[in-house]
């Protein structure tokens, strides 16, 4: 008996039709999966039937009732709960606070505290969560935080719990505990969509699967049973994907990059390596190792307090970004909306904003090349969007990546490209496209440097790889001697040990 | 019918629909509205604002704010005036004038850009300093011109045209190709739109701050010694309130106070309403205390309907 039912949903946003006609049931007690692509429209489903959106045409059927709600609150009352990939919690409050946040147990309007916090320590330990409901949420992990907010739509008595991304920026044992979170809210009889871009945890958890493309319906499983990873991949990009590294053998020429003695305020130990021309060098560690640290440090992003680094055995200053670049040394960083993308503008000008150095003459724009720049790297990059006027807010995270790609690309004489995190957050189709630009680039003879904390990524498409643990450099592993035990041995800490975060 | 008005409306030339049809109404319905000496002396009442916007323009699109402008515009007034009575060169007054102004605007953009406060206090502080530097050089009372060469500054006219109209209309060319066409502006709406995001990106973004206070500070310069010219002398109080007209202005014109959008077009035109709504009301022989009312109506009537305008464009 279906409980939750999406009945012909469509969505149009200026330029893009966003959900087209998607009609899909889940029933009560199931753990159902939303997969898709970045801009798929996982998102805009989400936000329909959290009542932000209100869809075009199509209805929302809950327990056998059409829903008509007009904002978030309606959706609230009528059961529906959304936990968003960021978290909707006020940090200086406390976990209780929070969770009775709008619904203060108050006498003359103050609140009792001592009745407050036994009541949500009774509810916390009833649903197996193990907080302290008198610590302020500032002080919980993400992993708990977000125990918070599952929790609060428990205590809210939710029917229907969306989960977007969840375990993005969890580990994997805060991950395990979610998992037995999201078991218990099943077998109470709760219905949970799961998005999620990662099918190991789909394929374990959810009971059903809905795969969307393009904003259409692409598959609906309502069982796993006989589903295979390599069936739903397909579905999601519409085609086969043999092998998503696609790594091949290139030939490794001089070194480009020497870093050498490398010291800033998050390294506990002065870092030296060497990159070269037609290279893929990895960097891989846990969360803090310190790798993202040590490239700003490299790209001058952050200030240095020591050490030398040359290019093609010229040493350069590079104390900012400005003279790393003109030095060809170029970074994607790790934090896209913060450090890469310029918000409000368009497209052709988060392209163009570096390399229209070299089409200007005494500062004035060249604004035909500078078109044509876009136009190329748009086309080159695969870049979805309506057009290049478009604003960078527009496109989806994938998409906002490839922009920052065509940024460096368009750069001229970039000796060393920095990429950092470069899929983060991206879909399997457009991540083979990205390291099929990044095998061009070293083909062409660029050393590339990719810093990741996902291992099979590094494994995938480096030829070398660099571990850090804790703020140093803890091995050097070559392609042939690439193995999960010993890359992860080299990453982890002394006290953890590799199976906890192997799973 | 109402569906396509309101797309307009809501579209990119949203505002300059609404003063053209502003404009069209007034001139149909207030008398002596649309005659030449009305229209002239309407542009002199807006030289000194919409010369400082040109400026302020970059500094809200830089995610920046200036409140010490007025104070720039009656100090670069004093010097003016005091530098040329004191050595009986007028262009040693001008220049005098502009290396003040880019002197303290040049101040306020190190702050600011290189020991990182905060653009409201920095600009609070030297508004106070530079006013009270103005008054202390007077001592406190209007430095009378003693050139009437000086007086033609304002008074002489081109093709029939003021001479202080010309400036803002030369002004307005120039900053509207700077913020579109060079480097210059593009960097200054990519601070604006993320300040790291373009340090990384490889923009010099302490330099271009400061050199956005520094022209603010000369271009207030230029509106100072024009306003001296015009009320034939330097005065210590002049310009009082000045900001607050100005950044109305721009707002009015849809640059947006977080940064990273502006368009000449719309400062040109936010100005104009602002000047026309006064104007309006002197020759309607409203009383001067209603008009501070009518413009704050005006102000946040322009916000609502930017505010509905970007909702409407659907970001995501």
């Amino acid at each position: 008996m279906s409980f939750l039912e999406f009945s012909h949903i469509s969505k149009a946003y200026p330029g893009v039709q966003a959900l087209s006609d998607v009609s899909f049931s889940v029933t009560k007690g199931a753990v159902h999966g939303l997969m898709g692509e970045n801009g798929a429209g996982k998102s805009t489903m989400i936000r329909v039937l959290s009542g932000d959106q209100h869809a075009d045409t199509g209805d929302i059927i809950i327990d056998g009732q059409v829903q008509k709600y007009a904002s978030t609150r309606d959706a609230f009352h009528a059961g529906v709960i959304v936990i968003h990939q960021e978290l909707q919690l006020v940090p200086e409050l406390t976990v209780a606070e929070n969770l009775r946040l709008g619904r203060f147990p108050a006498n003359a309007g103050v609140i009792q505290s001592r009745q407050m916090f036994s009541e949500v320590g009774d509810k916390l330990k009833s649903a197996g969560i193990d907080i302290d409901p008198r610590r302020k949420v500032k002080t919980l992990s993400i992993g708990e935080r977000q125990m918070v907010e599952i929790a609060k739509a428990i205590m809210l008595d939710a029917r229907v719990i969306a989960l977007d991304e969840p375990t993005s920026s969890l580990s994997s044992r805060e991950s395990e505990i979610l998992f037995s979170l999201i078991e218990r809210l099943r077998a109470e009889g709760k219905v949970i969509l799961y998005i999620s871009h990662r099918l190991d945890e789909v394929f374990r958890l959810c009971d059903s699967l809905t795969v969307l493309r393009d904003g259409k319906l692409a598959a609906h499983h309502p069982s796993l049973e006989n589903v295979t990873r390599e069936q739903v991949v397909a579905e999601m990009v519409g085609r086969e994907i043999s092998n998503v590294w696609g790594w091949r053998a290139r030939t490794v020429g001089d070194v480009r990059l020497k870093a050498e003695g490398i010291a800033g305020e998050k390294l506990v130990q002065p870092a030296s390596f060497e990159a070269r021309a037609g290279e893929i060098l990895g960097f891989f560690g846990l969360i803090g190792a310190g790798r993202s640290e040590l490239m700003r440090l490299v790209y001058g992003a952050d200030m240095r307090s020591g050490g030398t680094i040359s290019v093609d055995g010229q040493a350069i200053r590079a104390v900012d970004p400005r003279q790393a670049i003109r030095a060809g040394i170029v970074l994607c960083s790790e934090d896209r909306k913060h450090d890469g993308i310029i918000q409000g503008r368009s497209l052709e000008e988060n392209i163009n904003i570096s390399s229209r150095r070299h089409n200007t003459r005494f500062g004035i724009l060249n604004p035909r090349k500078e078109a044509e720049i876009a136009e190329t790297y748009i086309k080159k990059l695969k870049v979805r969007t309506p057009s290049r006027k478009q604003d960078i807010l527009n496109l989806s995270g994938g998409n906002q990546q490839k922009v920052i790609l065509g940024r460096w690309l368009s750069e001229q004489g970039v000796r060393v490209l920095i990429v950092d995190e470069p899929t983060r957050g991206i879909d399997v189709g457009a991540k083979s496209e990205i390291y099929e630009i990044l095998y061009q680039l070293a083909e062409q003879g660029m050393a590339i440097i990719v810093v990741s904390s996902e291992l099979p990524e590094v494994m995938g498409i480096c030829d070398r790889i660099l571990v850090m643990c804790g703020g140093r450099i803890s091995a050097h592993i070559d392609r042939n001697d690439f193995s999960e035990r010993a890359i992860l041995a080299a990453a982890l800490p002394d006290k953890k040990t590799p199976a906890a975060i192997a799973s | 019918m109402t569906n396509s008005f309101k797309k307009i409306l809501l579209g990119d030339q949203g505002l300059v629909v609404i003063f053209v049809l502003a404009f069209a109404l007034v001139s149909i319905f207030v008398p002596n509205f649309l005659t030449e000496r009305n229209m002239l002396g309407l542009l002199q009442s807006v030289v000194t604002v919409g010369i400082v916007a040109c400026t302020m323009m970059f500094c809200l699109a830089a995610r920046d704010f200036d409140l010490s402008v007025g104070s720039i515009v009656a100090f670069a007034g004093m010097v003016a005036v005091m530098a040329s009575n004191a050595t009986g060169s007028i262009m040693i007054g001008i220049l005098a004038a502009l290396l003040c102004g880019g002197a303290v605007g040049l101040i306020n953009g190190v702050v600011i850009a290189k020991f990182r406060i905060n653009a409201l206090i920095t600009t609070l502080a030297t508004m106070q300093i530079v006013r009270g530097l103005a008054l202390i050089a007077s001592d406190g009372r209007a430095v009378g011109i003693n050139d009437p060469h000086f007086y033609q500054l304002a008074l002489s006219k081109l093709l029939g045209v003021p001479t202080p109209i010309w400036v803002l209309a030369m002004l307005f060319v120039v900053f509207g190709f700077v913020l579109n066409r060079t480097v210059f502006g593009k960097n200054t709406l990519a601070i604006g739109g993320n300040p790291e995001a373009s340090r990384l990106a490889g923009v010099n973004v302490d330099w271009t701050r400061i050199w956005i206070f520094t022209l603010q500070g000369m271009v207030c310069a230029i509106a100072g010694i024009l306003l001296a010219s015009r009320i034939t002398s330097g005065q210590p109080n002049a310009a009082i309130g000045l900001e607050l007209s100005v950044i109305s202005a721009c707002v009015l014109g849809g640059v947006s106070l977080a940064g990273g959008r502006a368009a000449i077009a719309g400062v040109i035109v936010g100005v104009m309403i602002m000047g026309i709504a006064e104007n309006v009301m002197n020759l309607l022989n409203i009383p001067a205390f209603y008009q501070y009312i009518v413009r704050g109506v005006i102000l946040l009537l322009a916000v609502l309907l930017d505010n509905l305008r970007s909702s409407a464009l659907g970001r995501r």
